[in-house]
């Protein structure tokens, strides 16, 4: 057997270095012709320098544009694409709208059961008496809900509302993708009722009953259908990275969640090793990917500036496809599996610092010059610390993949406060940021009130840099304690107290936050906050407005 | 439109690949030469039973189920048991190898600690048996009667966390739950289980 496993672990890295290899050809030989004019193709016509934010007041904005730099107003042709687009934000407005909101309940009830969660870590005795509220059963109900409910849910809202806007069309076939909406709505409630209620599939990040899943399954693919509608209509020559992300997203996903939840597939170790493959590919290939379009859209939006580099947005594209396909393992370091897969796993994980270097890269050269517009604008803020948390936890992932630490970290809270650097720090914020972007062109109108946004970004700001900090020490004390067998083992739980109790209040902090945040949008959507300005940029495309603005 | 179609196909063939490099090449792998162990019998129907109550309850986000290598970490010095291997699982599904450790490993729990009546006390509330436990009180996996009945295992419980009156008698869950703790033993030595070679 040694012989064909050093083959098939030789075999595999040949094939992924040699498939990055032939694209760094591609790229080098100018086989995609794309370069600077793909990275224009998100700007219409004169737009090139033009700061964007929607989220600020028009003076706010104003300062911002004199920051960046003056700009002439834009041209006929400006206008034209100025005016398209705006058609192409109402079409999409439905059931971007529906996505979206959904999402914003699901994040509050997420945030205030992970609260839960979290204080009966140190109040064990708390809540005891229903079934429905035993910790066992809150705990896969916060991930859910948070990562199907939440994640999954402003991913796609905001991968609906860009598609119009990549491809350059009116969106194709709307009332499926609201139709997706309710139906995956169902799902998450349905799920999460089975959970409290003690029906559950009994694996990490597949615990909804296989038959609630198929709800899930439906409404993905109602999604979809505007995806593909939209895209066989396209007016564009090139396909934008975010195009790419949501497009091998979407075949992604429905093959990961239907794989992983076919019943009695496999048992025992093999089982688990389907469950790891699944629960990091669910990070790597299908919330990363709904992070990373939104963020590869917002930032160059946002500062008026192209990316950085379009063909190194391709390197990370496709190391990030080779690579991350096959981290999975690293879940089950020192577990009873092959370790021959295993460190195949392991390697991948280290690999992964290229497309993440790439991708950060491209991101941070391309706000870097342009830094002093992050004073200015909300959404700026949220997305581009939502960037570098992504190349953080990214990084993290990678150390922590390596046996000698994942020796120490492997059991402990070490990697849940990884786990929410990840999902809340990358792709949390990038989706505040996007949401903040989006929603006045839902409403037609600015953020009611803007000092809320500025207390949801501080609220979140500081309570999550408690959680991290707090959990990230104790988890590793914890990992310590437990490695060393000169301490009994209930050392390492007695140590955790005190930052397992800070985790809460930093919880508390970022759930009041998500509370201002979600009460927020709910008046703007229902435009019953005071209207601050209407400004011309949000008004039907009939309505010619003046040159200025953005839009 | 080709395009695209390429980047979907290439991201399909990617990911298929991968899955038949850590799923399906090791699960193969062990398929053919795993063998059960002879001093591992099935479930009982009640441990099957207790663990689906294991699977409701959620025990698995504090406890694993997989004790590491030596080499790994102190888990056969801290009485956990020898390293876990793909033979001690072939009768789980779902898995329950877990990724936490907020409480210790219990795949050999039965071994550990085999008495029904320390499970008992611990499981009403732990905090009867290790003050320092932050594991939560399952109290409705037991009732309180007035008195016994001829059939009941009866909680044995210092005088803070009794009842004021009565006595606290074990649920059905309770048991069910309790046998597959004591059910959970994998102390046979590994080198008598049947293996096949692969090739
Ligand atoms: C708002 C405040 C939040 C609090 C207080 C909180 C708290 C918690 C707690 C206590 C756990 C259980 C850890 C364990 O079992 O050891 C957990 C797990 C988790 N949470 Fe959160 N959470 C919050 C928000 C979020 C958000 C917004 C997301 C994602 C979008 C998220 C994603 C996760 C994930 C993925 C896990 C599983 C971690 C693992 O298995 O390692 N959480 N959270
Ligand atoms: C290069 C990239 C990354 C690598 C190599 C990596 C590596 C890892 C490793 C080794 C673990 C398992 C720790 C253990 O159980 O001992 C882990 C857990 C986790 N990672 Fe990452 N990570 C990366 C990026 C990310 C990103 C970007 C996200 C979020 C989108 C993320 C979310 C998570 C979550 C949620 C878990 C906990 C899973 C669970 O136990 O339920 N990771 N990661």
């Amino acid at each position: 057997m040694s012989t064909a496993i050093a083959f098939l672990l030789a075999a595999t890295f040949v094939i992924s270095v040699g498939g990055l290899g032939l694209l760094i050809w591609a790229l080098v030989n100018d086989q995609f012709t794309m370069g600077k004019r793909a990275a224009q193709t998100i700007f219409g016509t004169d737009e090139v320098g033009r700061v964007e934010d929607p989220a600020t007041p028009a003076d706010t904005r104003a300062e911002m544009q004199r920051e960046r730099g003056e700009i002439a107003d834009r041209g006929q042709q400006g206008l034209e694409d100025r005016a398209a687009r705006v058609r192409a934000d109402r079409s999409s407005r439905t059931p971007v709208t529906w996505w979206l909101a959904s999402s914003l309940v699901w994040l509050v009830l997420g945030s205030i059961i992970g609260l839960i969660v979290s204080m009966k870590f140190h109040m064990p005795d708390w809540l005891v008496n229903d079934p429905a509220l035993t910790f066992g059963r809150l705990r896969p109900a916060h991930l859910n809900l948070v990562a199907y409910g939440w994640a999954s849910m402003a991913g796609v809202g905001v991968g609906i509302w860009l598609i119009p806007r990549l491809f350059k069309v009116t969106l194709q076939g709307p009332a499926y993708a609201t139709a997706g909406a309710i139906i995956w709505n169902v799902g998450i409630f349905l799920g999460t009722a089975a959970l409290l209620t003690g029906y559950s599939d009994g694996m990490e990040w597949l615990e909804f009953p296989w038959p609630i899943d198929i709800t899930l399954v439906v409404g993905g693919a109602l999604a979809a259908v505007p995806l593909i509608l939209s895209l066989l209509k396209r007016r564009v020559q090139h396909l934008y990275v975010s195009a790419w992300y949501l497009l091998a997203a979407l075949i992604w996903f429905p093959m990961l969640f239907v794989t992983a939840n076919l019943p009695n597939l496999f048992s025992g170790v093999e089982q688990s090793m389907l469950n790891w493959w699944y629960a990091h590919n669910v990070l790597g290939l299908w919330m990363t990917p709904l992070g990373l379009a939104a963020a590869y859209y917002m930032i160059p939006k946002i500062v008026g500036a192209p990316i950085y580099s379009y063909s190194l947005s391709l390197v990370g594209f496709w190391a990030l496809a080779l690579f991350y396909s096959q981290v999975g393992l690293h879940h089950l370091i020192g577990g009873p599996v092959p370790t021959w897969a295993v460190t195949i796993s392991i390697v991948h994980s280290v690999m992964m610092v290229i497309p993440v270097v790439a991708v950060a890269v491209n991101h941070h050269m391309t706000v870097a010059p342009h830094w002093r517009l992050l004073l200015y604008s909300p959404t700026l803020r949220f997305v581009v610390l939502g960037a570098v948390m992504y190349t953080a936890a990214s990084l993290q992932g990678s150390m922590q993949a390596l046996r000698s630490v994942n020796e120490i970290t492997h059991f402990t809270h070490y990697t849940v406060a990884h786990a929410h650097l990840g999902l809340y720090g990358f792709l949390t914020y990038i989706m505040f940021g996007a949401i903040y972007f989006i929603m006045p062109r839902l409403t037609g109108r600015e953020w009611p009130y803007p000092k809320a946004i500025t207390a949801h970004f501080w609220l979140v700001f500081v309570g999550f840099a408690v959680y991290f900090i707090f959990l990230s020490i104790g988890g590793w004390l914890q990992g310590l304690a437990m490695q060393d067998p000169s301490r009994p083992f209930m050392e390492s739980v007695t140590l955790t107290l005190p930052y397992l109790e800070a985790r809460s209040v930093g919880g508390a902090i970022m759930t009041l936050g998500h509370v201002v945040f979600a009460v927020h949008a709910f008046i703007a959507l229902s435009r019953s906050g005071p209207v601050r300005d209407d400004a011309a940029l949000f008004r039907r495309p009939a309505a010619q407005s003046p040159a200025g603005g953005s839009a | 439109m080709t395009r695209a179609l390429g980047i979907v196909a290439a991201a399909a063939m990617i990911l298929l690949f991968a899955a038949l490099m850590i799923v399906v090449m090791p699960s193969i792998q062990l398929q053919a030469s795993v063998r059960p162990p002879e001093g591992l019998k099935p479930y009982s129907e009640s441990a099957l039973v207790g663990r689906d109550v294991y699977v409701s309850l959620g025990c698995v986000y504090c406890h694993s189920q997989q004790p590491r290598d030596p080499s790994l970490g102190p888990d056969a010095i801290r009485g956990w048991g020898r390293a876990a291997v793909p033979a001690d699982f072939i009768y789980d599904s779902p898995h329950l190898l877990g990724t936490m450790r907020t409480g210790p490993d219990l795949l050999n729990i039965g071994a550990r600690q085999p008495s029904v009546d320390w499970h008992m006390t611990h499981l009403y509330n732990p905090r009867a048996v290790m003050p320092e436990s932050i594991m939560p009180a399952y109290p409705f996996l037991f009732e309180v009667k007035e008195e016994a009945g001829p059939r009941d295992i009866v909680v044995n419980l210092p005088d803070d966390f009794a009842p004021d009156g009565g006595v606290v008698v074990a649920r059905p869950a309770a048991r069910d739950l309790v046998q597959y703790l004591l059910e959970l033993d994998r102390t046979y030595p590994v080198d008598e289980i049947p293996v096949e070679e692969a090739d």
